[in-house]
């Protein structure tokens, strides 16, 4: 990896998801985070955040299990200022977000955590704050930094940013709940033109079938959900859809040709992580950013310009690119 | 201007205080929690305590002639009564005392009702607090001085603050009783919201046609002072004597010359209307000099100074003022102020509604056609901006118009209440809609809510008319097509509760049926007349059922939809309730005061003074040459702060001497 000095780290916590079927999103989160100068330590031993069918069974277990990374990210960094703990998988970041707040609200759920981490010798002071990287990118990292390290302007490229459901709901930390706008605010910043529909926040049909092979369980409610957003992206003319949770990006990707031949309509809409989208506006390597592992990424852009035209912002950053 | 009503008495005969406890069951209010007996036994036990005694309901009849008979008998010659709140029946059980031939401030109430029994989850230590509280009273009571009630004159005239229908209502029934009436309201004109609609339901009556005549009648009347364009801006005083100081806003045309013949509107420079018209909810523009609609009362016109040329840039040719006959114009107006006495207050200060904006989903501000339920009111008023006709932003006629119930209202995330009117106003809109442009109408409503008179068979009589009705929540509207009929439309997402399934149904024009809110100064409102209101804002009526005008500032009282969502009908019976209770009041000539003014200790004073400049009604005098400072009880309003502020103790106040409180405390704190 880069040898470039960072000057803060975040504790990253994967979940199941970002590590599996889409570890393109950790991969070009990494390659952008460290691009940018700032670096990212995967929780160690993290666990599963019980974002899965657990909650529908016990509440307080899948709490547990959250407020176990929670606590671990505590452990790991002592003292007494906060932790950010940074999920990019929108389904981790709400359940993290549940459990801190449990933790942090009185009455018997509390107790009944406290206890849990105490028969495994850990203990939460509070200081995990639950964070999501397009939050990072956009009130730490800041938009002028952005800007700064693009060397690719997306010009004239009109991206669809989807919210999904859980980066805004029930929780709406840093954005609004009906109309967010951060993604499309990162989009404008890499020379792009984000595109204004209303459904960025309208069911991908995931949580019909959550934590598994999505489409699985209720294939025609999934397939009708997720192909209004591809047709209506498509019908706003958007040359690509970009979105912020595994789930979301492998229900837009995956079933596309499945999709035409059930509606009897052609769908064909590119579909990546904004974090992808921004590595190649800074003119990191694809690989790195694992566009490799997309099924049909297509950018109506210059291609990339020659290594000596990236490596003059990169040297002003203070190190050079990998 | 106060007097004694008793005439002096001497203290308590037959040497100290003998106590009389009355412990109150309130049904099983208080005894379903408290053990009675216990604290009867307890309190029969307390030093000067000469009788203790329990009953089952002490407010009623012969609860108080227990009282009264005690006293007459000489057994007790001071009272304390165990039940609810002072606020609830202090003033009941001081006139028993006083009828049983006492000071009526030979009396303590103890709360241990909404102190004691509602409050507290375990009998023991219910009963524990109860007997604590009895005994503080019992320790404070037998300190009372022997004091006589005071009476204050009414000053005769009334105040109204609000001119909508409700203030209307109230200020012609007091002024057709011979009372001058001062209506105060913030807008160039009278009328409030109920000027804004076309028609009213369920009679379906012509707005104007019932409200504009009042209006008129408000103006012409002898007996009301109109005050246009001003607002309230201090209270000062207690009920019977407040002096009010109401600031005049500048229209720059004088008020008493302009005729509302609006030829200076058609003259000015401005050749078409550019600015937002509030009246018309900015559905239309007016010109810098304007009259909000042509029956406005007063009919005065009024200058915007945010967009008239001359205030802002100073060169204009005024073809206004050549066009006014009377000379009427005077644009160096500045505000001026009146301060009047009063003796009552009725505020009516109505609502506003519900800001659309507040749910995104509902796409209002986002998509042209999405229209508030007062928007449309504009459009459907004769006198509106499209002259009554029902278009939309582009002027073609919808031809399906859906209606969205409950906008802002029943509500977790916005306003738990149900407004009380939108299903009424809802099901008055899809008529008018449907009478003029034929459009086919859906109606989503959560419940129909239609208690009232003539209100459910108006109803019955929309729905035969075909509107439709969906039973569900709307989930939102958006202008995502999912198929070639939705193309170019809104889509409203709803369930359809009724038939199970969730339902996409395209329309042209989508209402939303908003609710009604407090306005939003209603805080400030409430702390210059010193009420209060509840959490979300409404004002609060003295007692839910039997107080609903009165407020707990006495001489305050309420109407219409400042104290909570009220339609028409029952705006008026409240404006008519206020009213009477005025007029009653303002009859009777006089109010009864607390006997809680203030007194200096004069061996206590030090001359220090602090006292005489913090004093806000100038009751205290110094004689300079005794270095002593002296309060003048008939100014003094019993506020307090000069017994707060003295560095020596030399202020005391009736009622509230260091020793009663002293007392009082020793008492809760010797038995618990």
């Amino acid at each position: 990896m880069s040898a470039r000095a960072v000057s803060t780290r975040y504790a990253y916590f994967p979940g199941c998801s970002a590590d599996g079927v889409g570890r393109a999103f950790t991969e070009s989160l990494y390659a952008v985070f460290e691009h940018l100068g700032y670096g990212l330590d995967e929780l160690e031993d993290w666990n599963c955040c019980g974002a899965t069918a657990w909650p529908s069974v016990d509440q307080d277990q899948a709490h547990a299990l959250s407020a176990r990374n929670l606590a671990l990210a505590e452990d790991r960094a002592p003292g007494a200022d906060p932790v950010d703990v940074l999920a990019s998988c929108t389904g981790c970041y709400r359940a993290l977000l549940k459990a801190q707040e449990a933790l942090g609200t009185a009455g018997p759920t509390q107790v009944k955590l406290g206890r849990a981490l105490a028969a495994i010798g850990l203990d939460s002071e509070g200081r995990a704050r639950v964070r999501h990287p397009v939050d990072i990118l956009l009130n730490e990292i800041g938009l002028d930094r952005i800007r700064q390290a693009v060397v690719r302007p997306l010009t004239g490229v009109k991206v669809a940013s989807y919210y999904g459901c859980q980066l805004i709901r029930p929780f709406s930390t840093f954005d609004d709940q009906y109309d967010p706008t951060s993604m499309d605010r990162l989009v404008e910043a890499l020379g792009a033109e984000p595109v204004d529909w209303p459904l960025k926040t309208r069911c991908c049909g995931g949580s019909c079938y959550c934590g598994g092979p999505v489409i699985g369980a209720m294939p025609e409610a999934t397939m009708q959900l997720s192909y209004a957003l591809l047709r209506e992206a498509a019908k706003r003319g958007a040359d690509v859809i970009v979105s912020i949770c595994p789930l979301c990006q492998f229900n837009l990707e995956g079933f596309q040709d499945r999709m035409a031949k059930r509606f009897g309509h052609p769908v064909d809409m590119p579909s990546g992580f904004i974090t992808q989208l921004m590595g190649i506006a800074m003119g990191i390597d694809e690989k790195r950013l694992g566009i490799h592992r997309l099924l049909r990424w297509r950018l109506p852009v210059a291609p990339a310009p020659e290594p000596a035209a990236v490596g003059a912002p990169a040297a002003e950053e203070g190190g050079g690119d990998a | 201007m106060l007097e004694h009503e008793l005439t002096p008495r001497p203290p308590a005969p037959n040497g100290g205080p003998r106590i009389g406890v009355y412990v109150c069951h309130c049904g099983l209010n208080i005894a379903g929690k408290v053990d009675i007996e216990q604290v009867v036994t307890f309190a029969s036990t307390l030093p000067d305590v000469a009788v203790a005694r329990d009953y089952k309901f002490m407010c009623s009849d012969p609860g108080q002639e227990l009282i009264e008979q005690d006293l007459r008998d000489g057994l007790v010659n001071r009272v304390v009564v165990a039940s609810c709140s002072p606020l609830m029946h202090e003033a009941t059980f001081r006139r028993a005392t006083q009828e049983g031939g006492q000071s009526p401030f030979y009396f303590q109430m103890a709360s241990i009702r909404e102190h004691v029994s509602w409050v507290t989850a375990d009998g023991e230590d219910a009963t524990g607090k109860a007997k604590a509280l009895v005994a503080a009273a019992v320790r404070r009571v037998a300190l009372h001085e022997y004091l006589e009630p005071r009476k204050a004159e009414v000053q005769p005239d009334i105040m109204v603050v609000g001119g909508g229908i409700a203030g209307i209502h109230a200020a012609l029934v007091m002024a057709d009783a011979g009372k001058h009436v001062y209506l105060v309201e913030r807008e160039s004109t009278i009328g409030g919201h109920m000027a804004k609609f076309d028609k009213t339901f369920p009679t379906l009556d012509c707005a104007a046609c019932i409200l504009t005549p009042k209006m008129s009648q408000v103006r012409s009347h002898p007996n009301i002072t109109l005050w246009t364009y001003s607002d309230v801006v201090g209270v000062e005083g207690f009920t019977g004597d407040f002096t009010v100081r109401v600031r005049h806003r500048p229209r720059y045309v004088k008020e008493e010359l302009c005729t509302g013949c609006l030829e200076c509107i058609e003259k000015c420079i401005h050749k078409q209307g550019k600015f937002e018209d509030e009246w018309n909810e900015g559905l239309s523009k007016r010109k810098p000099i304007y009259i909000p609609f042509p029956q406005a009362t007063p009919p005065v016109v009024v200058v915007d100074p945010e967009a008239c040329i001359w205030f802002k840039t100073g060169k204009c040719p005024q073809t206004c003022i050549d066009a006014c006959e009377r000379d009427a114009f005077d644009f160096e107006q500045t505000e001026t102020f009146d301060e009047v006495k009063v003796g009552a207050i009725v505020l009516a200060t109505g609502f506003k509604t519900f800001q659309a904006e507040r749910m995104p989903e509902y796409g209002y501000g986002l998509y042209p056609n999405v229209y508030t339920s007062l928007e449309v009111e504009r459009l459907l008023n004769a006198a509106g901006p499209t002259g009554g006709e029902v278009v939309l932003r582009d002027g073609s006629e919808p031809k399906v118009v859906g209606i969205i119930h409950c906008v802002g209202s029943r509500d977790a995330k916005h306003n738990l209440w149900c407004s009380k009117v939108c299903c009424m106003y809802s099901l008055k809109l899809a008529h008018m809609v449907k009478e003029r442009t034929g459009a086919e109408v859906y109606n989503f409503y959560i419940d129909m809510r239609t208690p009232g008179k003539g209100y459910e068979e108006f109803y019955d009589k929309i729905l035969r008319e075909g509107v439709h009705m969906v039973r569900g929540r709307v989930a939102g509207v958006t202008d995502e097509a999912a198929s070639p009929e939705e193309e170019g439309h809104l889509v409203i997402r709803a369930e359809d509760t009724l038939i199970g399934s969730v339902r996409r149904i395209p329309v042209d024009m989508v209402i939303l049926a908003v609710g009604i809110t407090p306005q939003p100064d209603a805080q400030d409102v409430r702390r210059m007349f010193n009420i209060s209101c509840g959490g979300e804002g409404f004002f609060t009526e003295r007692h839910p059922k039997l107080a609903p005008v009165s407020t707990f500032t006495d001489g305050v009282f309420l109407a219409g939809a400042c104290q909570g969502p009220k339609d028409i009908p029952d705006t008026v019976a409240q404006a008519g309730a206020a009213a009477a209770e005025v007029l009653a009041m303002v009859d009777r000539g006089f109010v009864m005061l607390e006997a809680n003014t203030a007194h200096i200790e004069d061996e206590l004073c030090s001359g220090c003074k602090t006292c005489v400049g913090l004093c806000p009604f100038s009751a205290i005098a110094f004689d300079e040459e005794r270095k002593r400072a002296s309060v003048n009880e008939v100014v003094c309003k019993g506020c307090g702060v000069c017994v707060a502020a003295c560095p020596s103790g030399a202020a005391q106040q009736h009622l509230f001497t260091d020793e009663e409180i002293f007392a009082e405390i020793e008492g809760v704190l010797a038995y618990v």
